[in-house]
């Protein structure tokens, strides 16, 4: 323990955040491959990966970058709608799962980028409020598109619509999107060990990119937007930089989670599941990627064991939220963390001194 | 680690006579904020091995001539001319990449970033590794990383601030947090340093240790300083030439001598003698 304090903070996360998910694999893969979880809880195995990848890419807007984002489902959407697509398409060409489900992920990744750039090039020129509120409605705009969307695929090629399904002007093809209801008929390939493989991904790409220039550029520019620029940072390319490699991310998770069921509609991804994802970031702790990591799969835990007591479970979630808040952010929290780590260090200390005496 | 002198950034090897080829020249600048001119007909010339003063009464425009020079503001009239290459229509962050680099008068640190990341921010254009280096912490990465390390090093411990590194810039004494600042600038790596009241809130002793340090950058880094003081003390000893501001305007331009001599800058600071009774 001694030892690990000493070492570099930023390994320590590294160290930390690797560690969890590689030991939650561990536990949690044998248990779902001989069958001994619940079925209600082996469903919730990718949706809870996929929402860490959404939790560690939002943190890196809103904690590293410190600019408030709204929206974040909306790529999440793309993601998923793209990634669906994508994967319906290729059931011919690619047979193999796993790789279907890859390429799929990096097409609604890709996708997801495109949209962030779209997005980001108007919106990072506003700040604070005025971004949030840009990118809540970017938000709803998506889902309203996809809403009315329709797609679907024959020998010939994709279809797309926005009127319905008649005028896709198919010949004995297959609907993929089919608006309202959202993207039908996917083949469920997302595996609890690909959404281990994507957030071990997004560790090294978000830990990587903080603990280098260009992390550090984005984080000047939150510290203090004015000296970034007096020492010759170009604030436009690293706002951008941050809010793209957050949407492509948010995108890959998208794919994942659209994967993992058989229909998806648009609906599942509105200002709620935004809040939600910023509420674990926030509760995390902004620009803590462990953080993320802890209050995502606590958080989405939560409403999931209270299930059995239906009506009061979103009061009793209510309630952990805000002993969540107490206990992260009161300065007397934080000295009861301090005294009980120094006490389990101190001991430790002891040990290992009177072991030294004992040699 | 093996001690290096810090790198001269523009090669000149540094004289006892200062070189007055000009690295800053504005001509007739000045600024409209609606229909009230804040500042207006500047001219400066600052050599090249310069070290220069700007000073008048509280509120008399020389922050603003610090944020026309960094772009900050956009001049209504006049040019700029840095090493000879207008900065017209340039951002902030170019006009840093040109060749100025600035303190400010209210500290500005990256006070959540170690004292180390503060000056590595400082080199984001010295040294550079792409984005892909970046994600990947592969191709080039390590080495560009590891130069950083050292350069930033190396000008801490240009100001004694080495055993300082790995503390947190917000945490820092006041002293030290303005020391930060200016080897952040020199970070880099410009023509001139644009130092806003460095002295401010020093005590004489501190003072003294300034007044030593900005003429050891000067002659280290053969680089150009103009500094905006209240101090007249570290003013008059310091820079070799003086320019006085009042109301926006030019009042007087020369050596501290004649800066001293001068009535209507005495005027402009004690205010007009009254006529015997």
């Amino acid at each position: 323990m001694l030892k690990f304090k000493s070492l570099k903070k930023t390994t320590r996360t590294a160290v930390t955040s690797y560690g969890i998910i590689l030991v939650a694999f561990a536990i949690m893969f044998p248990l779902q491959q001989f069958g001994l979880l619940s079925n209600a809880m082996a469903g919730q195995l990718v949706p809870i990966c996929t929402y860490i990848v959404m939790a560690i890419s939002l943190n890196l807007t809103v904690g590293v970058l410190g600019e408030l984002s709204l929206g974040h489902a909306g790529f999440m959407s793309v993601g998923a709608f793209c990634g669906a697509i994508t994967s319906s398409a290729l059931q011919e060409v690619i047979p193999a799962a796993p790789l279907r489900l890859l390429v799929a992920i990096i097409i609604g990744g890709i996708f997801a980028g495109i949209a962030g750039l779209l997005v980001g090039i108007p919106v990072l020129r506003l700040r604070g409020d005025y971004l949030a509120i840009v990118t809540l409605a970017f938000g709803e705009i998506i889902r309203n598109i996809i809403n009315c969307l329709y797609v679907g695929v024959d020998k010939r090629g994709l279809h797309i619509s926005m009127k319905d399904i008649a005028s896709l002007g198919m010949e004995n093809g297959r609907v993929i999107i089919n608006g309202p209801q959202g993207a039908v008929g996917i083949t469920r390939i997302s595996t609890f060990a690909s959404g281990i493989v994507l957030i071990l991904f997004t560790l090294f790409i978000v830990l990587n990119l903080m603990n280098s220039r260009t992390g550090r550029a984005i984080t000047a520019i939150r510290d203090n937007r004015i000296a970034a620029e007096s020492v010759g940072i170009s604030i436009t390319k690293y706002k951008l930089t941050a809010f793209i490699t957050s949407s492509v991310l948010a995108g890959m998770a998208g794919a994942l989670y659209a994967m993992n069921f058989s229909t998806v509609a648009a609906k599942k991804f509105d200002f709620n599941t935004s809040i939600l994802i910023l509420v674990f970031v926030v509760l995390g702790g902004m620009g803590n990627i462990t953080g993320s990591i802890i209050a995502t799969t606590i958080l989405y835990m939560v409403p999931e064991i209270l299930r059995e007591f239906s009506d009061y479970r979103m009061l009793i979630y209510a309630i952990v939220l805000i002993l969540v808040m107490l206990f992260t952010n009161s300065a007397k929290a934080k000295l009861f963390r301090e005294r009980v780590f120094d006490f389990v260090l101190r001991r430790k200390k002891n040990e290992e001194e009177e072991g030294v005496k004992n040699d | 680690m093996t001690k290096m002198v810090p790198v001269p950034s523009r090669g000149i090897i540094p004289e006892r006579d200062v070189d007055k080829r000009p690295i800053l020249e504005t001509h007739h600048l000045g600024i409209d904020f609606g229909g009230l001119t804040a500042v207006d007909d500047i001219s400066l010339t600052i050599g090249r091995t310069e070290i220069s003063g700007l000073i008048g009464p509280n509120g008399a425009g020389k922050t603003t001539v610090f944020n026309m020079l960094t772009n900050v503001y956009q001049p209504t009239r006049g040019t700029i001319l840095l090493d000879g290459k207008p900065t017209a229509g340039k951002t902030t962050a170019q006009v840093n990449r040109m060749g100025i680099a600035r303190t400010f008068q209210n500290i500005r640190l990256f006070s959540n970033m170690s004292v180390l990341d503060n000056v590595k921010v400082g080199l984001h254009n010295e040294i550079k590794e792409n984005l892909f280096a970046s994600v990947t912490h592969a191709f080039g990465y390590v080495k560009a990383e590891r130069k950083a390390r050292e350069r930033a090093l190396e000008l801490l411990d240009f100001f004694s601030m080495a055993d300082m590194a790995d503390a947190e810039a917000g945490s820092l004494p006041y002293g030290a947090q303005r020391r930060l600042e200016i080897v952040r600038a020199l970070a880099t790596n410009p023509g001139i340093i644009l130092l806003d009241e460095p002295a401010a809130g020093m005590n004489p002793s501190e003072t003294a240790e300034l007044m030593e340090n900005i003429r050891r950058i000067r002659d280290t880094f053969g680089i150009a300083v103009l500094l905006i003081e209240h101090d007249m003390s570290l003013v008059m000893n310091l820079c070799e030439g003086i320019c006085v501001l009042d109301h926006g305007k030019v009042i007087a331009k020369g050596s501290p001598d004649e800066i001293k001599q001068n009535p209507a800058v005495i005027e402009a600071y004690l205010g007009k003698k009254k006529e015997a009774e």
